[in-house]
């Protein structure tokens, strides 16, 4: 039995690591599981949390009354080296390695830590598999280059149109019709040859994946209305980038 | 040839998603790895005349199999490596098609297409379900014994 300050400050600890982990893109059921290990293993044994995309809550109920807590979170990015330290965390906690201050800094540490790998990095990589898709999809090596670089125009001006534009798919729809103005332009020039190849390589990394695979985790654990959030999401962003697609297409 | 090539492609492809998805520097070339394998079976498997729904089940199965090796192994939660490796199975080539054959009126191959991407997307989901399942049979198997000792 704790006393309530001391619930409190476990209570704090405990959202922490669920919204690190949920801002930066781990499934429900994972968030779910981390918070009530780190709960149990601080001296909270009997903790509920319901975790949607989009808000966290979560309640202790060691003592009466019980205390419950919400986390709103309104902006969710993939950052995967996140969700592994905020889980060897979880694991250091549960195994009585670090104690609750020692907790709370490291996971403040990890908060405001910029761990993404380097802005053109990321376009390089982007350009790269967009380069390498082609390939795997029976296209020819002459338009490795032309997928390459409309890859990573279109993936750049995703990024760029995230910080401009505030409102979701509408910069999926953007990159895609650059991706699909800068195939065009291979084709017409002659640089490029299978306009399909080059198209389907290029928007490869704009494809929802992650939301994907999380969708059916989350459904599998029988997080349903996680499940069902994040598999409309992924479909919304693909549906965007059809469009995208769809609006060059329709002018050829 | 053309396989070294798929190796090598679908290897680089898959690590570059790792970049992107940001994950561990130390678990990229665990990523391609899983990406590389699940691409291998997929190519096979289409290459001999399985259709590509079928390829796209095993090879969604032997990533997310993988996957939770390599989970075990380095005590890293699953998505990290599954998520790079699923990438390439995602029928966008199909979608495209689709998108093409709506804006150019041929609707009815449009569906068509469109129902054949659904079913590759549910073959990757009923993949990685599989796995998880054989995964939970073989701990659960696994544990049974330390019990009753």
């Amino acid at each position: 039995m704790k006393n309530r300050e001391e619930t409190y400050e476990i209570m704090d600890v405990c959202l922490l690591a669920g919204k690190i982990m949920l801002r930066s893109g781990a499934e429900t059921y994972r968030v779910e599981d981390t918070m009530q290990r780190i709960a149990s293993a601080l001296g909270i044994e009997q903790s509920h949390s319901y975790v949607t995309p989009t808000a966290i809550l979560f309640s202790a109920e060691d003592r009466k009354p019980e205390t419950t807590r919400l986390a709103r979170i309104s902006e969710r990015t993939t950052d995967l080296k996140k969700v592994v330290l905020v889980n060897d965390v979880s694991r250091r906690i549960s195994n009585g390695i670090i104690d609750l201050d020692e907790a709370r800094r490291q996971l403040r540490e990890i908060e405001t830590s910029q761990l993404m790998f380097s802005f053109w990095l990321q376009v390089l990589a982007a350009a790269l598999a967009s380069g390498c898709f082609v390939i795997m999809f029976q296209g020819g090596w002459y338009d490795f280059l032309p997928a390459l670089i409309a890859g990573g125009a279109g993936y750049y001006s995703v990024i760029l149109f995230h910080r401009l534009i505030p409102v979701k798919f509408f910069a999926e729809f953007l990159g895609s019709v650059i991706i699909g103005v800068v195939s065009y332009l291979f084709i017409k020039f002659h640089l490029g040859v299978e306009l399909d190849k080059i198209i389907i390589g290029a928007v490869m990394p704009l494809v929802p994946g992650l939301l994907l695979t999380n969708a059916v985790r989350d459904l599998m654990a029988g997080h349903l209305v996680s499940g069902i959030s994040k598999g409309a999401e992924a479909f919304l962003t693909a549906f965007a980038i059809g469009s995208g697609i769809a609006v060059v297409l329709s002018f050829l | 040839m053309s396989y070294v090539e798929q190796l090598v492609t679908s290897f680089i492809a898959s690590a570059a998603f790792g970049v992107i998805f940001n994950a561990p520097k130390e678990s990229l070339v665990k990523c391609g790895l899983s990406g590389m394998f699940g691409w291998m079976v997929y190519f096979t498997l289409t290459d001999n005349g399985f259709g590509p729904v079928l390829g796209t089940l095993a090879a969604s199965f032997l990533i997310a199999f993988i996957s939770q090796i390599f989970a075990k192994q380095y005590k890293m939660p699953m998505i990290i490596f599954s998520v790079a490796g699923v990438i390439p199975l995602v029928p966008g080539g199909l979608a495209y098609d689709t998108m093409r054959n709506f804006v150019e009126n041929d609707y009815n191959t449009g569906i068509a297409l469109a129902v054949k991407a659904s079913m590759i997307s549910g073959a990757i989901a009923v993949g990685l379900i599989f796995s998880e399942v054989l995964n939970h049979l073989i701990r659960k198997s696994g544990s049974q014994p330390t019990k009753q000792q």
